[in-house]
């Protein structure tokens, strides 16, 4: 028998499997942060119920966590909410990495530097950029909070499997192209719906020599085209990012041979397949209100297809034709789940040495975790951001969402390496342009969208 | 769960696709801790702008929105459908809805109709051209009424009999116990755990 990655995980996973059901699958590392989790608790407790593995439970606090001065500057409900996942947590005993814990962070992010993210398992979370979790060669699925409840429960998720994609790049990436650049690419190509009912295994020479960050990068967006999950089959890379993190495998000889199974057999046939050329990407940036309408920032603000561009195109205060790098930027935001690790601030802070942030803009980075955080200034990379005139914050979710103080004010543009320019979404009226790390970096610079091929040092 | 039979109400339109749940429910409504409490908070930014849809006094009240594809994309917050249930929508009528969202609308019991593009364009004229027209969806039947409107829809067999019975997921899946256990014994030991803090 010929399987996909996904098929044979899917396969390891099935509890039971009844005709005319959706599968019951075994959850492996469920992620719990305070916001999707408070009505989930609550009616396991009304219900009288208890959570059936703690053990494979970790929480924290990243979604409305201020990024500055602490729990005390969060507004009351953001309080409460983190109050009931810590009353929540101490009941269950459920591990918390809350505020002020050296190992908080965005979930996406602490699950892997802690190494809880593992080749061959499924991880479920009540957040859609659970698919981040993919790069390591695991079934990731963001859930709601129903779902969290019944997997508090039971341990176990119901779903009918999705049917296979290929994304298959190669070739290298041309210098200034990022993984960022990538996921813009393929989502512009799929469509925000095109990969619905999909899981997404990336594969490819250029997959293959992407870092893990890079990896967690691509998975991350695959949600944004609507697919359920994206993965990459584990290797070298991936067995190398894990060796000595927390909780890597004790067994670790046997994990790696395990892990060495978990490919897409040569003869697998996919439902879907999709070919890219890495050499023909550049770098992009969005300029509607969905991460598909992405274009390269080389060019031109396109004729609107349709009402939905036009009112896209109305929100976002643009006129068709209008040059990209002629759009200029109030605010620069370098965080989130899909860009806020240490990779990613390295490569924002190459770009920034030696220059100065435009006056007229103001700019933040707000580190993935607190890991990632201790780790930059560990090589300076604070002093360069701080230097240039960029806030340098604490770890959380901060802009990506808006649910802390850090949002934009409206009619404010941003440019940002989150995941998401939905209307209102970095603050109501605001407007946000998604792009790479380098590209934000470049943007705070100059003080609008700009190629950061042409700022090279 | 609520069971889900039959709905008789007013149709809306909401002519947009990609309709994200950010829209549905924008973030800083995102802090209750409570399930109820939402349906003031749908849409809120379009609902500022004037003359937004929802707000015409035709479509005051009513239970089935009739919308553009991809509904429900971008965030899990399942917020969305609270939202929607709270402000009285019982039905979601698209050509198309996001994963995510679709698997909530089965658990909270708010019903989501997939129909062919042609047939939601009709549904949509329907409530744009006769204000407060109204449609019965049939779960039982799949089949959705309005004068001179007959159509049928599907839905997976099972959610349909879990929204006709009002069944609760989890206490489907705990009857499963022993298979669950059986599962949990033979998993790989490598495979991390936490430790507890207490
Ligand atoms: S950083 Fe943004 S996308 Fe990621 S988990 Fe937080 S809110 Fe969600």
């Amino acid at each position: 028998m010929t399987l996909t990655l996904a098929q044979k995980l899917w396969d390891r996973h099935l509890v039971r499997r009844v005709p005319a059901e959706p599968d019951l699958l075994y959850v492996d590392l469920h992620l719990v942060h305070e916001v999707t989790s408070p009505q989930a608790f609550e009616s396991l407790r009304l219900n009288g119920r208890r959570v059936r593995r703690p053990d494979l439970t970790l929480a924290t606090m990243d979604h409305n966590v201020p990024t500055a001065g602490g729990r005390e500057r969060a507004d009351a409900i953001s309080q409460r909410q983190m109050q009931a996942l810590e009353e929540n947590c101490a009941r269950e005993g459920i591990v918390l990495y809350g505020i002020g814990s050296p190992r908080q962070g965005i979930v996406h992010v602490i699950g892997p530097e802690l190494g809880l993210t593992q080749p061959g398992m499924l991880i479920a979370c009540g957040d859609s950029h659970t698919s981040t979790h993919g790069a390591f060669g695991a079934l990731a699925f963001g859930i709601g909070t129903s779902e969290v409840e019944h997997v508090l429960a039971t341990q176990c998720m119901r779903l009918f499997r999705p049917k296979d994609m290929a994304v298959t790049v190669d070739g290298s990436l041309p210098i200034g192209v990022t993984a960022k650049d990538l996921a813009l690419s393929v989502i512009g190509r799929l469509g925000v719906a095109g990969g619905q009912g999909y899981i997404v295994e990336y594969r490819g020479s250029t997959v293959r020599s992407l870092s893990m960050e890079a990896r967690m990068t691509v998975c991350n967006m695959t949600i944004e085209a609507g697919a359920r999950a994206g993965m990459v089959a584990p290797d070298e890379v991936t067995a190398s990012y894990l060796g000595g993190r927390p909780y890597a495998p004790s067994n670790w000889a046997q994990a790696r041979s395990d892990w060495d199974e978990l490919v897409t057999d040569p003869d697998a046939s996919f439902d879907r397949e999709l070919l890219i050329d890495a050499e023909e990407l550049e770098p992009y940036v969005t300029w509607g209100t969905n991460p598909g309408q992405s274009v390269p920032v080389t060019s031109r603000v396109p004729a609107p297809r349709g009402e939905a561009d036009e009112r896209a195109l109305a929100y976002m205060a643009l006129e068709p034709g209008q040059a990209i790098q002629e759009i200029s930027v109030d605010r620069v935001f370098i965080g989130s789940c899909t860009n806020a690790r240490l990779d990613d601030l390295r490569l924002a802070a190459s770009v920034i040495r030696g220059r100065r942030v435009h006056p007229k803009v103001r700019a933040m980075v707000v580190p993935g975790s607190a890991a990632v955080k201790r780790a930059a200034e560990g090589e300076g990379l604070d002093v360069v951001f701080r230097g240039a005139g960029f806030e340098w914050r604490d770890a959380g979710c901060s802009m990506c969402l808006g649910m802390n103080p850090d949002i934009l004010a409206p009619g404010q543009r941003c440019a940002s390496t989150s995941n998401r320019n939905f209307e209102g979404r970095q603050g109501s009226g605001g407007r946000t342009h998604l792009l790479s790390p380098p590209m934000a970096a470049a943007a705070a610079i100059a003080g609008h969208l700009v190629d950061v091929r042409e700022m090279a040092s | 769960m609520t069971p889900f039979s039959r709905v008789t109400g007013v149709v809306a339109p909401l002519d947009r696709s990609n309709v994200d749940t950010d829209q549905i429910i924008p973030k800083q409504f995102l802090k209750r801790i409570e399930r109820s409490g939402f349906g003031p908070y749908l849409f809120y930014d379009w609902r500022r702008t004037k003359d937004f849809v929802l707000d015409r006094p035709e479509y005051r009240g009513a239970g089935i929105l009739v919308t553009g594809a991809n509904f429900g994309c971008g965030s899990s917050r399942e917020h969305a459908t609270w939202a929607l249930l709270d402000a009285g929508f019982r039905v979601v009528i698209a050509p198309s809805f996001a994963d995510i969202f679709l698997s909530n609308c089965l658990r909270v019991g708010l019903l989501p109709v997939a129909l062919a593009e042609a047939d939601v364009r009709r549904l949509i004229e329907l409530a744009g051209s006769r204000p407060g027209a109204q449609l019965t969806v049939d779960l039982g039947t799949q089949s959705i009424h309005a004068p001179g409107i007959d159509l049928s829809f599907a839905i997976d067999p099972f959610w349909r009999d879990c929204l006709l019975n009002g069944w609760d997921e989890i206490t489907l899946t705990l009857k499963q116990e022993a298979e669950i256990a059986a599962f949990e014994a033979r998993r790989p030991d490598w495979l991390p755990a936490l430790t507890s803090p207490g």
